[in-house]
């Protein structure tokens, strides 16, 4: 399902901005709702001082921002909270398993605070969490704050490498793509990108992982199977994870590249006769960047998550292995736990593409609305 | 043949800092059987208010009376609209019949027959053939679509018909077939009629009265000839300057007005100036005559009278030059 | 085109046939593999455990002995049966949550909306595990996993299209007929949503039958002894180096069966997205490098247009039988004018008439697939289908401006507006970065930008419409420019606004002699700045005349046509204004004749058959009409018109 809305995404995208064009052609008409009536002049000149602090956009932006990233913080949290009471039956029964005896269970559950009144374990639950206390693993017995502090490195690695990787190879080719093709040139090329950019795309991570591992650890021998050890145990999981994320971005960039050259002031940059380097980079790549975040920019929190597949293929020690392990084992204390890390780990990507999309665009809805 | 009042309106979009007064207190009377042309540019709120008189849109204040009763809510719908955009105005997946079929009333033309003789009738109404009921708006012209949202407004027995810049998105050639028919419905129907549209010329042909607004507010109301003949606003003058003139013949843009006001901005609606709206470009304001400081400071109400201008210097506004 | 004809013309391309071909197999193995292969893919054979693949077990066995490539055929059925049910979930629940806000009302709408945009910030992966925790593993939890993880994107996805159609105006119209919401959402605003949601409810099923193997692969999903692909997989990796066929072979089958329910949608979305029609090409003709004019090889098909002016010395611009043409259809059909220094002509015609593409194509701004052709394409004297690129780049980018019509658009929106002019400067004038922003400001105090120093710094979106345009003309003065070309400059703005910069141009041209060519569809705009008025229907000039003639001298039909159709603040309010018939010629048919004869009053046989060349009066005009100056007949009056 990650897939499928990204690629939901990218087709919608594709198909709302060509409508908007296609509806907009030559009509002699009048923009007559006020709302989007003469810009904002006067602002832009208000006098400095304590009056000027609300009047920043940049200041409004950064509390309103915040403000959205408290109430998500507070979903995932409230949401991690109620999964484990959601699940049917006792969990510490189930964990421990039919044969554990009554006592111990009740034992378990006295130390888990799960007698006591929902809202009284709300209240606690939270002041733990202030307090960085995730709880205890109910199998290994180990703080789970341990537990993911020895684990999280090896995903942060692996996701933070992959997004870099998606990002440096998708930019490049969805601009030469959309630079080559434009216009109805060279279909062969075009055909060729789309069809291969479809493929990678609907492949799942961990299937390009398996495919990865078959290719170049079974028949050439060429990388270590799985496990984090050495540079070159890297490669394989993060291929295995950007592929996917890089090939959609890399067709939103070119998506969003040709409807920024079939935009105005492109053509207005070319009626200034600048060379044609200029009117791509200087014109063309920040316009469509902008609007590739935009579309794109949830995908990159999806890495995130990706991680747990490609972690399970390549029985890499992150916190994807641990995570299906303890849903395996209802050890649910760490299960809670993890997914608030991951939970955390998208909310501040989201944050980060906002802020670069806040930086980037400067009549940005993000930081007005 | 009712009467339509907009009494004290005032319609607000959004809050806080983006809050933004669309219309601001305005009072405005469609006399029975009369067109009202309303005119003024692009924010003046002209469309707002028809959005607020058919109910799309809240009314923050203020009270919109049909023969001085409150519109009903539900039933028969006493206003009926037609909008700018032909190629928007119409469901592309329904022929243009059920389209108009949509907007009869129910028991005004009870049973299948009678919708399809109502449509029939409706569609020759506004020079279709009433064979053409079954076809999508895509097989249409953007007149031809125009036309069917006219039947479609009538379909609704209406007592008033509001058209929003119901030619400014046709091609020139076709203007004029829109035009005609609007005239010769009015004619025909008695219909009382609120036109609303940028052009003064288009106005002028189909309207009885004249309203023009201006970030919000009704700057001037009377009837028709006497706006043209003798404008009584500063902003009324500007537009008429701006308007096509028959003969125009060769360059001749450079008008009297005084290049403070030639180039001065146009307003902000989400930050209006204060008393009356206009001063900030007016040639009769305190740009021009510094000791007029009344227009910074007090709103202008136009008097009681049938030709009515709400400015302060009505008289001498006449003549820039004086005073 | 009817959606069902849309739909089959999906199943013409090459695409969307093998997408159909691919999953029409994936469901007829769904049903049939496991009637036929059941007994064969549960057969344990203790002889032969963990075989590599043969002649016998294509694909090896599992640690029963039994063989995988059955397994994986039979699991067709669990696979898709489970990928179905998990979306027929998820859509229902995001159908729901997304038509919400239109059935609540605004206030309440907002709420849900707002907690959509929540749940979609986290990824399906996340929602699903989390989901699959509540559930318990296995094929019971893993469907509602996965369906509610599903929800929210196309939850999302539903509001906004939803948003889209409500928001028109035919979805207004019916609120103000009296359509009560339910109705409205049943009526108008599903029917029109509808196609784009089932394509993203095809791609979905593909989504999640991906995640449903993934969950399997994980251990989460489809539990022993029932087996789906995602299941074999995970068995089979532990294998790889064994038998990567165990891998291998359900790892294909997931990847055919996902891609062939994601080609499907694809293929649908091309076929029922938008036609990037070719009108839109034709009439924003703007896209990529110019191509370069290639002058016509043989003698012209049509009649030409010849500038008639041709000999005079200060000729600044010459156009001879211009044409562009879009693959097969040419909107331009052989345009011919001149034009001297500091003179002012206007184009006039109606949307689609070649007015806008002539301008472009002048200024060399045409585009592929566009080409232009033309006998004589000369500017300041140099022949601009022979100058090499550098030249004609540098020629055209100091002394030949551009204004377009829409200044709302026309700026890059992310580049301060002084930084858009200085570019100019240090493209063609070599100047550095300070000087060229200081000329940049001095260009905008040119144009009467008040505070032009603090303006520059600013970004297009900080500035009014007027201001822009002005700020666009300020742009073609930083070189020196000897011809401006105005494209609907003023359309998109208010009268008043609109007087002050035609007055400006006015100014602009007075102050330098610069030549104007301005395209507008107002009779009344090109009077105030033209001297000369050039009249286009059907990609070719009809009339050629001197503004003061246009009132009473005008001579062709279609020009007296077009004065009449418009009121102006004197028309007569009695009289019924000008109906021009029929429809505007469709330049991809033109008619073989005079092209305005099936509408014109005055046509006869020898319209329809032969089209009149333009040909000059010898008082300064020029005009293509069999019958010009025959007054017509009293049909226009008449209310008939384009309808019938």
């Amino acid at each position: 399902m990650v897939r499928a809305d990204r690629v939901d995404r990218v087709a919608l995208c594709g198909r709302t901005k060509t409508g908007c064009r296609a509806g907009g052609q030559d009509l002699i008409t009048e923009p007559d709702d006020v709302t989007e009536a003469m810009p904002v002049t006067s602002t832009t000149t208000s006098a400095p001082g304590f009056a000027s602090v609300l009047g920043n956009p940049w200041a409004r932006f950064a509390a309103r921002r915040l403000g959205r990233l408290l109430v998500s913080v507070w979903v995932l949290v409230t949401g991690a909270f109620l999964m484990i009471h959601l699940i049917p039956g006792d969990p510490v029964r189930a964990a421990l398993g039919n044969t554990a005896p009554v006592e111990l269970v009740e034992a378990r559950r006295e130390a888990l605070g799960l007698n006591d009144p929902l809202w009284q374990q709300y209240a606690d639950y939270l002041r733990h969490l202030v307090g960085g206390d995730f709880g205890t693993s109910m199998l290994s017995g180990m703080p789970v704050s341990q537990v993911i502090g020895d684990r999280l490195p090896a995903t942060a690695e692996l996701a933070v490498l992959a997004f870099a990787l998606a990002v440096l190879v998708s930019i490049p080719l969805g601009l030469a793509m959309a630079v080559l093709t434009r216009g109805g040139r060279r279909r062969p090329v075009e055909l060729a990108f789309t069809s291969g950019s479809v493929l990678l795309a609907v492949v799942p991570e961990f299937l390009v992982a398996v495919g990865l591992v078959y290719v170049f650890s079974v028949e050439l021998g060429w990388a270590p199977v799985a496990m984090r050890q050495g540079a070159a145990s890297y490669v394989l999981p993060v291929l295995a994870l950007a592929v996917g994320p890089a090939s959609i971005l890399a067709r939103i960039v070119r998506v969003e590249t040709l409807a920024v050259l079939q935009a105005e002031y492109i053509r207005t940059a070319r009626a200034k006769r600048l060379p044609d380097r200029r009117v791509y980079l200087r014109h063309a790549l920040p316009n469509a960047l902008t609007a590739t975040i935009t579309v794109g920019g949830l995908l990159l929190g999806g890495m995130v998550a990706g991680t747990v597949l490609a972690e399970n293929v390549f029985a890499w020690p992150g916190l994807g292995s641990t995570i299906v392990g303890s849903i395996l084992a209802k050890d649910y204390p760490v299960v809670q736990g993890v997914v608030l890390v991951y939970g955390l780990g998208v909310l501040l990507v989201n944050l980060v593409v906002d802020v670069a999309l806040a930086l980037l665009d400067p009549r940005s809805t993000i930081r007005e609305s | 043949m009712s009467e339509l009042t907009f009494e004290d309106v005032t319609v607000r979009y959004g809050s806080g800092r983006r809050a933004l007064t669309a219309v601001d207190g305005v009072h405005l009377t469609v006399p029975s059987g009369a067109v009202v042309g309303l005119v003024g540019e692009s924010g003046s709120g002209k469309s707002t208010l028809a959005r607020a008189a058919v109910g799309l849109t809240p009314v923050a204040a203020g009270r919109i009376l049909l023969d001085g009763r409150p519109l009903p809510r539900g039933g028969r719908r006493p206003l009926q609209m037609v909008f700018q955009d032909p190629y928007s105005s119409l469901d592309p997946r329904m022929t243009i019949g059920s389209s108009i079929a949509e907007a009869i009333p129910r028991g005004a033309a009870p049973g299948a027959a009678g919708r399809r003789d109502e449509v029939a009738r409706l569609l020759e109404l506004v020079d279709l053939p009433a064979d053409r009921a079954g076809c999508h708006p895509a097989e249409l012209s953007g007149g031809q679509r125009q036309r069917v949202a006219l039947a479609r407004a009538l379909a609704g027995r209406p007592d008033v018909v509001i058209a929003d810049e119901i030619t400014s998105a046709l091609d020139v050639s076709i203007q004029g077939t829109v035009l005609n028919l609007v005239r010769d419905l009015h004619r025909d129907l008695r219909l009382s009629m609120l036109f609303i549209t940028h052009d003064l010329a288009v106005v002028r042909y189909v309207s009885d009265y004249i309203a023009v607004m201006y970030l919000g507010r009704i700057v001037e109301y009377g009837p028709a000839e006497s706006v043209l003949a003798d404008p009584r606003h500063p902003y009324t003058r500007e537009l008429l300057a701006a308007a096509r003139r028959p003969g125009g013949g060769g360059p001749q843009v450079a008008d009297t007005v005084p290049a403070q006001v030639a180039d001065a901005e146009p307003a902000d609606p989400h930050h209006p100036p204060t008393g009356c709206r206009f001063h900030p470009r007016c040639p009769a304001g305190p740009l021009v005559h510094p000791d007029r400081t009344v227009c910074r400071d007090t709103a202008p109400t136009g008097d009681g009278r049938p030709h009515r201008a709400a400015c302060h210097f009505v008289n001498s506004a006449a003549d820039p030059a004086a005073a | 085109m009817t959606s069902r004809a849309r739909w089959a013309g999906v199943l013409r391309t090459p695409v969307g046939a093998a997408a159909a071909v691919l999953l029409g197999g994936v469901m007829l193995l769904a049903v049939l593999a496991p009637l036929l292969w059941g007994g064969r893919a549960d057969e344990v054979d203790t002889a032969h455990i963990l075989a590599p693949a043969s002649a016998e077990h294509w694909a090896g066995t599992d640690n029963l002995g039994r063989d995988i490539f059955f397994r994986v055929l039979v699991a067709t059925r669990t696979s898709v049966q489970l990928a179905l049910l998990a979306t027929a979930l998820g859509v229902a629940v995001g159908l729901l949550l997304g038509t919400l806000p239109l059935l609540l009302g605004p206030r309440l709408g907002r709420l849900v909306t707002a907690a959509v945009n929540i749940a979609v910030a986290f990824p399906g992966l996340l929602l699903a595990l989390s989901f699959a925790v509540i559930f318990g593993a296995g094929a019971s939890g893993a469907v509602p996993a996965i369906g509610l993880a599903i929800a929210p994107a196309f939850a999302r996805l539903t509001q906004t299209l939803a948003a889209t159609v409500a928001g028109r105006d035919f979805v207004a119209a019916a609120r103000i007929a009296g359509v009560g919401r339910v109705r409205v959402l049943l009526r108008h605003v599903l029917p029109n949503i509808a196609e784009p949601l089932l394509v993203n409810a095809t791609m979905a099923a593909g989504g999640s039958l991906l995640a449903f193997a993934g969950l399997s692969f994980l251990g989460l999903g489809v539990q022993a002894p029932d087996f789906d692909w995602g299941r074999l997989l995970g068995e089979g990796l532990n294998g790889i180096y064994l038998n990567p066929a165990a891998a291998l072979v359900p790892g294909v089958a997931v990847v055919l069966a996902g891609l062939a329910f994601n080609l499907v949608g694809e293929a649908a979305a091309k076929a029922v997205g938008p036609r990037t029609a070719t009108a839109t090409v034709r009439n924003r003709a703007t896209d990529s490098a110019p191509p370069t004019p290639t002058p016509p090889a043989a003698a012209p098909v049509w009649l030409q247009q010849t500038g008639q002016q041709a000999a005079q010395a200060d000729a600044l611009l010459v156009v001879e039988d211009l044409k562009v043409s879009f693959g097969t259809v040419t909107p331009v059909r052989g345009v011919g004018f001149t034009l001297r220094r500091g003179e002012a002509v206007g184009i006039v015609g109606e949307s689609g008439s070649g007015k806008s593409l002539t301008a472009l194509a002048v200024a060399q701004l045409i585009e592929q697939p566009g080409r232009v052709e033309a006998r004589r394409l000369e500017f300041g004297g140099d022949d601009l289908l022979r100058t090499p690129p550098r030249a004609r780049r540098r020629l055209l980018g100091t002394s030949l401006a551009m204004v377009f019509q829409d200044p709302m658009t026309s700026f890059n929106p992310v580049q301060r507006v002084g930084r858009q002019l200085a570019e100019v400067a240090e493209q063609h004038l070599g100047h550095r970065r300070g000087p060229a922003l200081a000329r940049a400001v001095d260009r905008l105090r040119a144009v009467r930008i008040p505070g032009a120093a603090r303006r520059a710094r600013q970004f297009p979106h900080e500035f009014s419409g007027g201001m822009r345009q002005r700020a666009m003309i300020g742009m073609g003065l930083m070189g020196e420019p000897e011809l401006i070309i105005a494209d609907e400059p003023t359309t998109a703005l208010d009268v008043t606004v609109q007087r002050q910069v035609l007055a400006l141009l006015a100014d602009v041209r007075a102050a330098d002699d610069v030549a104007v060519l301005l395209i507008s569809h107002d009779l009344g705009v090109v009077e105030q700045v033209c001297d000369r008025v050039l009249v286009m229907y059907a990609g070719r000039i009809v009339e050629d005349l001197p503004v003061e003639r246009l009132r009473d001298g005008a001579r062709h039909p279609y020009t007296r046509a077009l004065l009449g159709a418009v009121p102006d603040l004197s028309t007569d309010r009695d009289q019924p204004l000008v109906v021009i018939p029929g429809r505007p010629a469709d330049p991809a048919a033109p008619p073989p004749g005079c092209a305005f004869a099936p509408r014109c009053p005055l046509a006869d046989d020898h319209c329809a058959r032969v089209d009149p060349a333009l040909i000059e009066d010898g008082s300064g005009g020029r005009v293509a009409c069999w019958h010009a100056d025959r007054p017509e007949p009293a049909l226009y009056a008449a209310t008939e018109g384009e309808g019938r």
